[in-house]
């Protein structure tokens, strides 16, 4: 299990002349449940696009994405190839990005469109073996109930957790979640987190979430990578995320730039904690 | 209030000023406009009340209506409503790619750019005047008249397709990119679910608009009612104009009804 799944090396982001990701590097073993915290605009979500190609890095410079074992991006250009690689890797959006007018059966199915033949996947037709797979994911997020309604019915945390059913449908190895929470009340919230939780430790999922509220990445994550005007700041195991260096993480002003002199660092550019 | 909250926010009486005199130039130049198309349109409502002696003779033909050839009209009634349901629903089909051809969000500006103009022309010329060509390239009938039609609607369809899918959201198109979704698939399932009622909308829309302009086809040839029409005014037969304008008033009221009922079922 220490294998690999995710590797990113020297990834670089500029949108127009502000620098939004800043020569980031980690790596992320199958399995983890990492939380990805930092204030917002600190490049969180940018990050997390990158992993799956939505987004491309700065051209001229070194970086590269890997993502089991297979190069997503590579100094800014997409491989070939990367759209099939992205079932493997199921994204969890913020605004839950479901089709409202389709049923939330159909929504599920949908995560099943890059694992089918084409001309199947044109003309929308799913075979009863995909829609029980589609029914046993809705049980999973506790939805199946629900799956003949429309999408847009549903309250928020419904449509995260049928957004998490789609990704299961994909059966994918990675979970990526782009603060799944952030628009959810607080009973919506863990109802989402346990949900997530719950896929990572029956099925071994990876699992990076992106969060603001620190305390749901303590109570559901090991590791945490905290990210500030586009550096890691902290990578390691999540009890070492202090008080401290949350207070230095989220504060502004002068403290721009890690602090090496007061948290003695492994690496140069972050605080690296043996994990 | 209106004038004083400029001055407040720009700061300074000068800027004030030099508002105030650009509204006074915007309306001089408004009221040049309205003056100068008065001239060359001809208006002199005065004909209208100098005239009304004639009018009245002339309305007087039109009562009572002469119902004997009503059959008739009818029937060309229906063939100028079939008319207008090919017409409208080949543009369909044919306003779909095109419509999502010519959307920013889709495609390249060069492709959307030589797409767009290409519908520009469709939509520039008049339903009549592609009408006069086709007769002249398959003949009079109503062969004519649907591919007038065709064109024209294409053009507009196609404009109004793609401002509604200019307008969707791209949260649901990439939900379904990152499940690994092919780029069709992605239209297929992300965004025509987003316009749909509205295209449904518009189409039902162009089909009781070209149920009118197909009224008027039969005047160039192109098949319907209008030729019964243009051949009974041109005869002063003013009592079967009567006819023929009350089947088409009727006709046109009942399938207004009935798309505004189907528009009710589908959004």
């Amino acid at each position: 299990m220490s294998l690999t799944t995710i590797a990113v090396e020297h990834l670089s982001k500029t949108f127009g002349h502000s620098p939004v990701l800043q020569d980031v590097g980690f790596e992320i073993r199958a399995g983890e449940r990492v939380a990805l915290v930092g204030p917002s605009g600190s490049g969180k979500s940018t990050l997390l696009r990158h992993l799956v190609g939505l987004t491309k890095a700065n051209r001229h410079s070194d970086s590269r994405v890997t993502v089991m074992d297979r190069c997503i991006q590579r100094r800014g250009r997409l491989a070939r190839g990367s759209r099939a690689q992205r079932c493997r890797t199921g994204y969890i959006f913020q605004q839950f990005n479901l089709v409202g007018r389709l049923s939330v059966m159909t929504n599920v199915l949908i995560g099943r469109l890059g694992c089918m033949p084409r001309w199947r996947a044109l003309i929308g037709r799913f075979t009863p073996e995909e829609h029980e797979m589609a029914l046993r994911s809705l049980k999973r997020v506790g939805l199946e109930e629900l799956a003949h309604q429309r999408a847009n019915t549903l309250s928020g945390g419904q449509m995260q957790r049928v957004a998490i059913a789609r990704v299961l449908m994909q059966d994918a190895d990675i979970i990526l979640a782009d603060e799944p929470i952030a628009s959810l009340d607080p009973r919506s919230a863990r109802e989402v987190m346990d949900t997530l939780q719950r896929i990572n430790e029956e099925d071994g999922r990876t699992i990076v979430v992106s969060l603001h509220q620190v305390d749901y990445a303590r109570d559901y994550c090991q590791r945490a990578i905290a990210l500030k005007h586009g550096q890691v700041y902290f990578d390691g195991p999540i009890d070492q995320l202090t008080d401290i260096r949350l207070a230095y993480l989220y504060a502004n002003a002068e403290l721009d730039k890690p602090h090496e002199s007061r948290f003695p660092a492994s690496a140069p550019t972050a605080l690296r904690v043996a994990g | 209030m209106n004038t004083q909250t400029p001055s407040m926010t720009t700061a300074g009486i000068d800027k004030h000023g030099k508002r105030h005199w650009r509204t006074l130039a915007g309306w001089a130049v408004a009221l040049g406009v309205l003056s100068w198309a008065w001239q060359g349109t001809g208006m002199r409502p005065g004909l209208l009340i100098e005239n009304a002696d004639n009018m009245l003779v002339l309305a007087g033909d039109f009562v009572p209506p002469n119902f004997g050839n009503i059959a008739h009209y009818i029937d060309q009634m229906l063939v100028t409503i079939q008319i207008a349901i090919w017409g409208t629903l080949l543009a369909v089909v044919f306003a779909i790619p095109c419509g999502l051809l010519s959307s920013e969000n889709l495609v390249p500006w060069w492709i959307y750019q030589p797409i767009r103009r290409l519908m520009d022309a469709c939509r520039a010329i008049n339903e009549l005047v592609f009408a006069m060509l086709f007769v002249v390239a398959v003949g009079l009938g109503p062969f004519a008249g649907t591919m007038a039609l065709f064109i024209h609607t294409t053009g507009v369809l196609a404009k109004l397709f793609s401002e509604a899918v200019e307008a969707t959201e791209a949260g649901p198109m990439e939900g379904i990119r990152v499940t690994g979704a092919g780029r069709i698939e992605e239209i297929v399932f992300g965004l025509i679910p987003q316009v749909l009622p509205l295209w449904i909308s518009v189409s039902l829309y162009r089909f009781e608009s070209n149920i009118r302009s197909a009224t008027v086809l039969g005047m160039v040839g192109a098949g319907g009612i209008g030729v019964s029409l243009w051949v009974t005014m041109r005869g002063f037969q003013y009592a079967e104009t009567a006819t023929i304008m009350l089947v088409i008033i009727v006709a046109v009221t009942l399938l207004d009804m009935a798309s505004q009922f189907v528009r009710k079922r589908f959004i």
